[in-house]
C-alpha cells in the first residue's frame, strides 16, 4: 500500500507526460486525478494505521548510492510525522488536480500541466518518506524541478521564465547549505541514514571540529547548514524573494506548491531532524529568530500589495515563519499541526483567488476589482471561511494551531521565545488586516473593473467548487478534531518516536498552562486587525490613500518589499555578470591566452623568423620543446643521483 | 573466462573496420554510403564485444583482468594489455558512444565521408588502447597518437577558425606530452622496466617523485583540462563538428582523469600528497571561474565547454582526496559527464544542423515547434546541474563527501558550483527553448527526427539508470579503489617512518 501511495503519482505523470497525445486531454486528467485521489484515500488509511495505530513501517526498495560507508537506499519510511505529511500532500494535491480540470479548461497544454502536477506530488512524497538524507535531498530537488517547470508553465511569458529561474536558483542557494550539511553529517557520523544519525547524536553534544579554519560546534554547524536549505525551500527571510515571483505560475500551482506543500518542506525537515536539532540549542535559537522575523517582515509587506495572489503569497511566507519559530522553541508537533491546518485554509484561499481571477477574466490587481460578492457568492463565502481560519478566529482551524504556536513561543520562557511571541502577535494583527483588506477590496465597494469584464463575471463550474467545499470543510474542522491528538497533553502518544522533544525544552509541556491573557491575545489581535480593515476600507475608503501619501517613505519601502530584489541585484547579479565577462575576456583572453599559447606562438614565430633556418613551424616547436625537456631531464637526473 | 584476447579484439576491431573502408571503391555516393554502414556496424559489433568484458569482469578482483602479454620490442618493452575496476568502464563508455557518434554524423558530414569515418574508427582504437595499455610505451603511443585523428577532425571538418583551434590544441598538449615522455624515460631508468603493473608496486625515490608527478601533471592537467590550461577546450569545441565535440568531451578529456588514477596517485604517492593542495586550489578555481565565464557566453558550444571545465574540477578534486567517496565520485562524474556532455553537444548539433548557427541569441521559443527536443534538452540540462535522479548528481555529491573529509574550505567553495551551474544552464535553456518564437526562419523548424531520437534514447536511458541505480557501476570500482587507497596509505606511512627514523 505504501509503495502504491508514492508511486501511483509517478506512474500517472509518466503516462500523462509521454502518452498525452494518445490519451487526449480528458484521458490525462482522468489518469492523473484518479491516481492521486487513490493515493489520497490510501494516505488517510495510512494515517489511521500508523499514527493512531502506532505501527510505523519502513520499506526498503533497493540500494541507491553506496560508496564505502556513504550508503543510501530508496526507502519508504512511514511514521506518524510522515503519515500526517502524506495526508496533507495527497489530499491537497488530489483536490488541486480536480480543480485544475476546470481552471485550465482554456489552456492548450492540459496534459503537460497534469503530468507536472503528478510529478510534483511524487517528488514531494519521496521527500516525506525518506529514511536517509540523500533521498530527502532527492525529493527536495525534485519538488524544486517541478516548481520550476510549473512556475514557467506559460513559457512564452518572459516574466514567468524569469520567476522560474529565480525560484530554482534561490532554492539552490539553500541547497548549497543542504548539500554541505549532508556531507558534513557523513563526515562526522559516518552515515547518512536517519536511524544511525539520531542514535549517535547525543554523543556529539559539545564536540567541535574545524570548519573553514574555525573551531566550531559540531551539531550547531551541521544543523545550521541544513537549516539554510530549509530557509531556501520555505522562503524564509533573505531567501524569500522567489516566492512572491513564483505567483507567475497558474493559480492551482500556487495553491499546491507555494502554499500547502512544497514550501512547508523546510518545516518538515526541521521536525524530521528534531533528534538532531534538539541537541543543538544555538541552532534552534537561529531558527526561532529567523522564523519570528519572517513572520513579521512578510506580514508588513502583505499590508500594501495590490496583486491578490501576492498578498496571499506574503501571507504564506509569514505563516511559514510561525511554523519555524514553533519548531525553534522545540514545539515541533505544534509546527506540524499549524502546517496541517494551514495547508487546508491557504490552499482554499489560493483556489478562491483563482476562482476570482477566473471570474474577472484573468485580472489579478485588486484595484481593478470590487463589488464582486453579488456575482460569485459561493466563492465569497468560501473566501470568508479561509480568511477566518487564517486570522485565527474560533472555531476555525487556524485558531487552534496559531494559538498553540504563540502559546508555545511564550511558554518557552526564553528571550528569543518572547521575541518571536511579540512579533507573532504583531503579525497576527496585520494578517487579519490584510486578509480583510483583500476581502473588502475584492468583493465590496463599487466595481472598478470595466463594464465588459463585469458583465462577464461568472461563478466557477462545479469541478472547481467541489474541491473548495472539501477544503472549506478542512478549514473549519481540522483544528478542533485533530488538536487533542496532535498537540494535546498526550501528544507524544500520537507522534511516537517520529519527533523528539527533550525534557528540558518546556515549551510543549507548558503551552497549555500559560496565563489567560496569552491565550486570548492572538484572538484579540485577529479581531483588532479585522476592525482596522473595516474602518479603513468600508467606513472611510479614502483613508488608505491618504495614509500612503502622508507616510510616503514607509509606504514605498513596504510596497517595494523592503528593496530586497534591488539589493540582491546590486550585490550578486551585477557583480557576477561583470566578473564573468572580466574573467572571460581578461582572464582567459588576455592573460592566459596572451601569455600562454598565443604569446608563445608569437615568440616562436619571431625567433623562427630571425633564425631563418627551418621553415616548418611544427618541427621547430618540437625542437624547442625537446630542448626544454632535455634540460629538465638533466636536472632531474642529477636530482635523482643525489 | 574466455580464452581469446578479448581486449585486443575490442581495441583493434575498429582499425580493421577502417581498413575495410579504405578498400571501398566506386562513385563518391557509393563510397560514402558504404563507409557509413561499415563504420556503424563496426562500432556496434565493438560495443557488443566490449559488453562481454563487463559480463566476465570479476568485481572482487582489485588487480588487472583479461591480461595479455607478449614481447614486443627489445629492452623489456612489452605489448601488455589489461583492465581493472578503474579503466574497464571507460572502455565501455567509449564503445557505447561511438555508434551514436557515427549516427550523429550520418547526414551532417557530406564531404570526405570516407576519410571522416576512417579517422573516427582509428580514434576509437586509440582511445580504447589508452584505457587498456599496461606498458608505458604502449600507453604513450596510444595517448599521443589519439591526438592526430582529433587534430584532423577539427582541422578538416571544423568551422571557420579551425586552424587556430587545432593549432592551440596542439601547442597545449605538446608541451605536456614532452614532459611526460621525459618522465617516462626517467621512470624506466629508475625501475628498469616499462611494465605498468610492475611500476605500480615500485617505490620511486622520494626526491624524484615530485618531479615525476609534475611532469605527468603537466600532460594530464591539459587534457582534463584544468584551470589555467583550459583555454584550448572552448575553441576546439566550437570548431569541431558535432561528433568530434562529443568524443572530445566524453572520452578524450577523461584520459586526463584516468592518467591521474593510473599514474599520478598510485606511482607517486608522495608527490600526490605534496601537490594535493595545488590540485584542490586549481579545481575550485576551475569550478567557480568556469561557471562565471560560462554565464556570459554567446555561443552554445562555448557555454557547454566551460561547463565541462567546471565539472572536471569536481573530478580532479575528488580524485586527489584519496578517499573512497572522492575517488568513486570522481570516476563516476567522468562517466556521467561523458553521457551528459555528449548528449548536450548532440543537442546543439540538432539545431545547428537545421539553422547553421550556434549563437544563443539567434534562438528562442523552440518549445512551441519542438516539444520532443525541449524535453530531451531539459533532461540533460537538469542532469548537467546535478539534479538527483540523474547521473550527474551521484558523482557530484560523492566528490563533495570526499572533499569534506579532507578540506572544508575547498568543499564550501566547490558547493558554490551547485548554485552557479543552475544559473548558466537554466539561462541557456530559457534563451533557446522558452520565450516567444519570433524569428521567421525558426517558424518552420522541425522537431527531432527518428534517427536523432535513436541517438538520444540510449543516452536518456543511461542518464536515468546511472542516476537511480548506480550500483552496477560503483561495484565495479570497489575493489580497485580500495586497493588504490590502501596502497597510497602504506606508501605514506612508510615514508613517514623513514623520515622519523632519519631524524
Amino acid at each position: 500500500m505504501y509503495v502504491l501511495i508514492v508511486f501511483l503519482p509517478l506512474a500517472a505523470a509518466l503516462i500523462a507526460g509521454f502518452f498525452g497525445r494518445q490519451l487526449g486531454d480528458r484521458g490525462a486528467q482522468v489518469v492523473t486525478s484518479g491516481a492521486v485521489l487513490t493515493s489520497a484515500l490510501l494516505s488517510w488509511v495510512a494515517l489511521f494505521q500508523v499514527a493512531f495505530g502506532h505501527a510505523p513501517v519502513t520499506i526498503t526498495l533497493f540500494d541507491w548510492v553506496v560508496s564505502g560507508d556513504f550508503a543510501a537506499s530508496w526507502a519508504i519510511r512511514v511514521d506518524a510525522l510522515t503519515a500526517v505529511m502524506l495526508v496533507v500532500v495527497n489530499t491537497v494535491s488530489s483536490l488541486v488536480h480536480v480543480y485544475s480540470i476546470g481552471y485550465m479548461s482554456h489552456d492548450k497544454a492540459k496534459g503537460r500541466f497534469m503530468a507536472y502536477l503528478s510529478l510534483f506530488t511524487f517528488a514531494m512524497l519521496m521527500l516525506v518518506t525518506a529514511d536517509n538524507l540523500l533521498q530527502l535531498y532527492f525529493g527536495w530537488e525534485g519538488v524544486g524541478l517541478a516548481s520550476y517547470l510549473l512556475i514557467g508553465f506559460w513559457y512564452h511569458k518572459a516574466s514567468a521564465n524569469a520567476a522560474a529561474i529565480k525560484a530554482f536558483v534561490v532554492n539552490r542557494v539553500g541547497d548549497f547549505g543542504f548539500a554541505l550539511g549532508v556531507v558534513g553529517i557523513f563526515y562526522i557520523f559516518g552515515s547518512i541514514e536517519f536511524d544511525q544519525i539520531f542514535a549517535a547524536a547525543p554523543e556529539q553534544v559539545g564536540k567541535s571540529f574545524v570548519f573553514m579554519g574555525m573551531e566550531v560546534d559540531v551539531l550547531t554547524t551541521l544543523c545550521l547548514l541544513l537549516f539554510l536549505g530549509a530557509m531556501g525551500k520555505s522562503a524564509q527571510l533573505f531567501l524569500h524573494t522567489w516566492l512572491p515571483d513564483a505567483m507567475e505560475g497558474p493559480t492551482p500551482v500556487s495553491a499546491l506548491i507555494h502554499a500547502a506543500t512544497m514550501v512547508t518542506a523546510g518545516v518538515f525537515m526541521v521536525a524530521r531532524l528534531s533528534p538532531l536539532f534538539e541537541y543543538a540549542p544555538d541552532a534552534l535559537t537561529v531558527v526561532t529568530v529567523v522564523g519570528g522575523s519572517t513572520a513579521f517582515f512578510a506580514a508588513t509587506v502583505g499590508l500594501v500589495q495590490n496583486d491578490i495572489k501576492r498578498v496571499i503569497a506574503y501571507s504564506t511566507c509569514s505563516q511559514l515563519g510561525y511554523m519555524f519559530f514553533a519548531a525553534g522553541v522545540s514545539a515541533y508537533p505544534v509546527a506540524i499541526f499549524h502546517l496541517f491546518t494551514h495547508a487546508f485554509f491557504k490552499a482554499l484561499l489560493f483556489l478562491c483567488a483563482g476562482s476570482v481571477i477566473h471570474a474577472v477574466s484573468d485580472e489579478q490587481d485588486m484595484r481593478r476589482m470590487g463589488g464582486l460578492w453579488k456575482h460569485i457568492k459561493a466563492t465569497y463565502v468560501l473566501m470568508w471561511i479561509g480568511s477566518l481560519a487564517l486570522a485565527g478566529i474560533w472555531p476555525f482551524a487556524g485558531y487552534f494551531s496559531k494559538d498553540m504556536v504563540l502559546e508555545a513561543a511564550y511558554a518557552a520562557g526564553t528571550t528569543v521565545g518572547s521575541y518571536a511571541f511579540w512579533l507573532g502577535i504583531a503579525a497576527a494583527i496585520m494578517t487579519a488586516f490584510y486578509s480583510w483588506r483583500l476581502l473588502f477590496m475584492t468583493f465590496h465597494g463599487a466595481p472598478r473593473a470595466s463594464k465588459e469584464v463585469m458583465d462577464h463575471v461568472h461563478e466557477s463550474p462545479k469541478v472547481m467548487l467541489i474541491p473548495l467545499y472539501v477544503l472549506a470543510l478542512g478549514s473549519i474542522c481540522a483544528g478542533f478534531i485533530f488538536a487533542p491528538y496532535m498537540v494535546g497533553h498526550h501528544y507524544q502518544e500520537f507522534w511516537g518516536n517520529s519527533i523528539l522533544v527533550l525534557e528540558e525544552h518546556v515549551a510543549m509541556a507548558e503551552a497549555h498552562d500559560v496565563a489567560a491573557w496569552v491565550k486570548f491575545l492572538p484572538l484579540v489581535a485577529g479581531v483588532v486587525g479585522i476592525l482596522i480593515a473595516f474602518q479603513l476600507y468600508i467606513r472611510r475608503p479614502e483613508m488608505p490613500a491618504e495614509l500612503a501619501r502622508t507616510h510616503q517613505a514607509l509606504y514605498q519601502f513596504l510596497l517595494n518589499k523592503w528593496y530586497f530584489d534591488e539589493l540582491y541585484d546590486w550585490i550578486f547579479v551585477r557583480p557576477a555578470t561583470w566578473l564573468g565577462r572580466v574573467l572571460w575576456k581578461g582572464g582567459d583572453g588576455r592573460i592566459i591566452d596572451g601569455l600562454g599559447p598565443d604569446g608563445i606562438a608569437m615568440t616562436v614565430v619571431r625567433v623562427a623568423a630571425r633564425a631563418k633556418q627551418i621553415q616548418t613551424g611544427y618541427i621547430y616547436h618540437y625542437a624547442f620543446a625537446i630542448l626544454i625537456g632535455i634540460a629538465a631531464f638533466v636536472t632531474l637526473f642529477f636530482y635523482g643521483v643525489d | 573466462m574466455i580464452d581469446w584476447p578479448l581486449l585486443s579484439i575490442v581495441t583493434f576491431l575498429p582499425a580493421v573496420g577502417a581498413l575495410f573502408i579504405l578498400l571501398v571503391r566506386g562513385s563518391e555516393e557509393v563510397v560514402a554510403r558504404n563507409a557509413r554502414n561499415v563504420a556503424l556496424w563496426t562500432t556496434l559489433i565493438t560495443f557488443a564485444l566490449s559488453l562481454l568484458i563487463w559480463i566476465d569482469f570479476d568485481n572482487s578482483v582489485a588487480g588487472f583482468q583479461f591480461v595479455e602479454k607478449s614481447d614486443w620490442l627489445a629492452a623489456g618493452i612489452t605489448y601488455h594489455m589489461g583492465v581493472d575496476g578503474i579503466s574497464m568502464l571507460f572502455v565501455i563508455l567509449t564503445t557505447f558512444l561511438m555508434p551514436l557518434c557515427i549516427l550523429a554524423s550520418w547526414e551532417s558530414i557530406q564531404t570526405r565521408v570516407k576519410e571522416y569515418m576512417i579517422a573516427f574508427l582509428v580514434m576509437e582504437t586509440l582511445m580504447i588502447g589508452v584505457f587498456c595499455a599496461l606498458d608505458l610505451m604502449v600507453f604513450y603511443l596510444f595517448f599521443e597518437a589519439g591526438l592526430i585523428p582529433m587534430f584532423l577532425i577539427i582541422g578538416i571538418w571544423g568551422g571557420v577558425r579551425r586552424v587556430y583551434a587545432s593549432f592551440k590544441f596542439f601547442l597545449y598538449t605538446l608541451l605536456g606530452s614532452v614532459l611526460m615522455l621525459i618522465a617516462m624515460i626517467a621512470m624506466y631508468v629508475d625501475a628498469g622496466t616499462t611494465d605498468i603493473a610492475v611500476l605500480l608496486t615500485h617505490d620511486f625515490p622520494a626526491g624524484m617523485q615530485p618531479w615525476l608527478w609534475f611532469a605527468f601533471f603537466a600532460s594530464f592537467a591539459v587534457k582534463m583540462p584544468m584551470w589555467p590550461v583550459h583555454t584550448w577546450l572552448p575553441d576546439a569545441h566550437v570548431e569541431a563538428p558535432t561528433a568530434g565535440s562529443v568524443i572530445l568531451a566524453a572520452v578524450l578529456l577523461k584520459m586526463g582523469g584516468y592518467g591521474f588514477l593510473r599514474f599520478s596517485l598510485p606511482m607517486f604517492p608522495l608527490g600526490s600528497e605534496m601537490f594535493a593542495p595545488l590540485v584542490f586550489a586549481l579545481s575550485v578555481i576551475a569550478i567557480v571561474y568556469a561557471s562565471l565565464v560560462a554565464f556570459v557566453q554567446e555561443d552554445m558550444k562555448k557555454l557547454i565547454a566551460y561547463a565541462s571545465v567546471a565539472h572536471m574540477g569536481f573530478v580532479t578534486m575528488g580524485i586527489f582526496t584519496v578517499t573512497t567517496q572522492g575517488l568513486q565520485g570522481g570516476i563516476y562524474q567522468m562517466l556521467s559527464h561523458g553521457i551528459i556532455s555528449g548528449a548536450l553537444f548532440l543537442c546543439v548539433g540538432v539545431v545547428y544542423d537545421r539553422m547553421h548557427t550556434r549563437l544563443i541569441a539567434r534562438y528562442g521559443g523552440l518549445a512551441t515547434r519542438m516539444p520532443k527536443y525541449a524535453f530531451i534538452f531539459m533532461l540533460f540540462t537538469m542532469a548537467n546541474v546535478g539534479l538527483p535522479g540523474t547521473s550527474g548528481f551521484v558523482g557530484e555529491i560523492l566528490a563533495l563527501a570526499g572533499i569534506f573529509q579532507v578540506n572544508t574550505w575547498v568543499a564550501v567553495i566547490a558547493a558554490i558550483g551547485i548554485i552557479l551551474s543552475a544559473v548558466y544552464a537554466l539561462w541557456l535553456y530559457r534563451q533557446i527553448i522558452f520565450g516567444q518564437l519570433t524569428r521567421d526562419d525558426l517558424k518552420s523548424i522541425l522537431d527531432v527526427n527518428r534517427r536523432e531520437m535513436l541517438i538520444f534514447t540510449p543516452l536518456i536511458i543511461m542518464c536515468i539508470v546511472m542516476g537511480v541505480w548506480p550500483d552496477p557501476f560503483l561495484r565495479v570500482m570497489d575493489a580497485s579503489v580500495a586497493n588504490l587507497i590502501e596502497h597510497h596509505q602504506l606508501a605514506l606511512d612508510a615514508a613517514n617512518a623513514v623520515s622519523v627514523a632519519t631524524r
